[in-house]
């Protein structure tokens, strides 16, 4: 593993397809090689019968206990739904200037709201929020500068108004990371 | 984008209080926890927060109660009470006691974000409303009034003796010497500042006009009146209202005015409700408003109620120690308004300045110095760019009769063709000025 790297670790079945689309998104992005692992292990411990959800506040420090020495910046990909104690949801959670992020596909298909399936979309979505947890991971705080992957979205549909990129200003923070 | 908004996060719960830390921190907020009421108040002690996030069930002291001790503490925070069990009267009573808004555990993200954005945007405009209201106030103060001489200072504390008070006041003084920015003074430092001062030329309004223009008039009252119209009287509510020049108001007008600064009520033209209005009256003249009640153009009664503090404004001649400070006020205003650098002043300019009488007054020297900056040299005001050489130069082409009659006609019209005092100024005797003004076919303009 390289420690000038980004690591992607998957939690559930992922296509490969779709994982390496995903990657090459990410990568482009912060220019730095990109390493897919597959995690199969149990996530029940991690889940709120309550809420019918996964905590991703645990998930991320989970994350972040097995893989510190593996990466500079890991993410854990979801296939459930994520919650945080005090959110209803979350698309994803980042250790804010941490190494640490979380990722989840469950509310960013289309199927989620009654419209029909798009793995075009879907893929988009997913490499928005990875590289939006990923910013924050890195220290930046929301951008409210418009089409900054870095915009805060709390409906799917504010990400679809985003691009993959990082506005001049995000993108000289990262450059100085 | 990092803001300057501070949050106070009040939650037993860790778990809550870091999500709720990590999610303002992704926004740029300032972050503060505390796990109980306690500690929160503590904190509170030595620094203030924007919003403060708090949970209403807490043990020891519970959200509602600390918002309460917040609020004795006089802290402009605000409060934002959330919790675990949504219940209505738990929630009427927080927006009660004056807490912002209610938060029900879980939120949806969107839901917290817009609240906070909300609040954050409520902040912001209060210290927006704070920094406009001061800059009224210094705007207020720019307006200067300028002036080191005694006569000056005798004025200036006369207008901060009766800022307090709302008692009406009567400006007099020459054409030009500053009545309005005297007015302006007085209502600036009042009590009544956060409201408008409002003013109204007397002098340039016909008599219907004026009535209408002072009680406003209901549509239909007059031909050409097409809506309802707020008079000068009810916008100046609240604040003051600026009469320029009240000696030449008609007797009908000087009635009315007398009822509404007796009873502070009156009624639209052609309407039937009585309005009340509160409202410091203000007025000014330069003509001697006491010699007009003794020949009978001035209504007696109404001059009692107006004068009850009187301020007069020395002419500029009388206190010719102040204009190098106008000149210097004048010069940084109009530089300023042109974008130029500041210029100098020609020490000749002013020993000129100070030899000329000033009919016109501060607004004459306010024209000069503007006017030498634009015509001048851009370094400094030089003799030659003041007019009154000009005129000195071009009237050497004038007859001596001719001279004496544009002389001879400014001094009646500066007296209001007083002929004593016109006579006294131009040291002759009365029969000689009615002479001239024979000789000259002179009459008062109409």
């Amino acid at each position: 593993m390289e420690k000038d790297s980004i690591l992607l670790i998957t939690h559930g079945h992922f296509e490969k397809e779709f994982l390496d689309r995903t990657a090459i998104l990410v990568a482009r992005e912060f220019r730095l090689p990109i390493t897919i692992k597959e995690n199969h292990s149990d996530l029940s411990e991690f889940y709120d019968p309550t809420r019918r959800q996964y905590d991703g506040h645990k998930l991320l420090q989970d994350i972040d206990a097995r893989y510190s020495s593996s990466s500079m910046i890991r993410v854990g990909l979801f296939r459930v739904d994520l919650f945080i104690p005090i959110l209803t949801f979350i698309f994803g959670q980042a250790a804010f200037n941490g190494s640490t992020g979380v990722a989840s596909l469950y509310r960013l298909r289309n199927e989620q709201y009654g419209i029909k399936k798009n793995e075009a979309l879907l893929l988009e979505r997913f490499s928005k929020v990875i590289i939006h947890e990923i910013g924050h991971a890195m220290g930046l705080i929301h951008c409210h500068i418009p089409g900054c992957v870095m915009q805060p979205s709390t409906y799917v549909e504010d990400i679809d108004q985003k691009n993959h990129e990082f506005c001049p200003n995000c993108r000289h923070k990262i450059d100085l990371f | 984008m990092t803001t300057d908004i501070s949050i106070l996060i009040v939650d037993d719960e860790e778990s809550v209080r870091n999500s709720l830390h990590d999610w303002f921190m992704e926004d740029g907020y300032q972050v503060a926890c505390a796990e109980n009421a306690k500690e929160a108040l503590s904190i509170l002690e030595s620094k203030n927060y924007d919003i403060i996030l708090a949970d209403i069930k807490m043990p020891g002291m519970d959200g509602m109660e600390m918002h309460r001790r917040i609020r004795s503490l006089n802290k402009d925070s605000i409060v934002i009470i959330m919790t675990a069990f949504a219940s209505v009267s738990t929630a009427v009573q927080a927006l009660k006691d004056g807490a912002y808004d209610y938060i029900t555990k879980p939120f949806d993200p969107d839901d917290l974000s817009h609240l906070i954005r909300n609040a954050a945007n409520q902040i912001s405009l209060k210290a927006e409303n704070e920094a406009l209201r001061n800059r009224v106030v210094s705007l207020e103060d720019v307006e200067d009034l300028i002036g080191n001489s005694e006569a000056m200072k005798r004025v200036l504390k006369e207008v901060e003796r009766v800022t307090q008070s709302s008692s009406p006041v009567i400006i007099t003084g020459e054409s030009g010497t500053g009545k309005e920015l005297i007015a302006r003074a007085i209502h600036s430092n009042s009590p009544r500042k956060f409201f408008p001062m409002v003013s109204v030329h007397c002098g340039a309004l016909s008599e219907s006009l004026l009535e209408s223009e002072l009680f406003g008039h209901e549509k239909g009252a007059f031909t050409g009146a097409m809506y309802n119209r707020k008079g000068r009287f009810e916008m100046a509510d609240g604040g003051s209202i600026f009469l320029d020049e009240i000696a030449t108001i008609s007797s009908k007008m000087q009635i009315e005015l007398l009822r509404v600064l007796e009873t502070k009520t009156f009624m639209r033209v052609g309407g039937n409700k009585e309005i009340s209005s509160d409202f410091r009256v203000i007025c000014a003249t330069n003509r001697d408003l006491k010699q007009m009640v003794q020949i009978g153009t001035f209504r007696e009664d109404l001059f009692y109620r107006l004068n009850v503090v009187n301020i007069t404004i020395p002419p500029l001649r009388e206190r010719i120690e102040d204009i190098p400070l106008l000149v210097d006020y004048f010069i940084n205003k109009y530089c300023k308004s042109m974008s130029r650098e500041v210029i100098s002043v020609d020490q000749a300019v002013l020993k000129r300045l100070a030899e000329y009488d000033f009919p016109g007054n501060v607004r004459e020297l306010e024209n000069m110095i503007e006017r030498a900056i634009v015509v001048g040299n851009y370094k400094e005001i030089r003799l030659k760019d003041l007019p009154f050489e000009r005129d000195l130069v071009s009237s050497s082409v004038e007859s001596l009769s001719d001279l004496e009659k544009r002389h001879i006609i400014q001094i009646l019209e500066k007296y209001n063709w007083n002929i004593s005092r016109s006579a006294k100024a131009l040291k002759v005797d009365r029969v000689t000025l009615y002479n001239k003004i024979k000789k000259y076919d002179l009459a008062p303009a109409k």
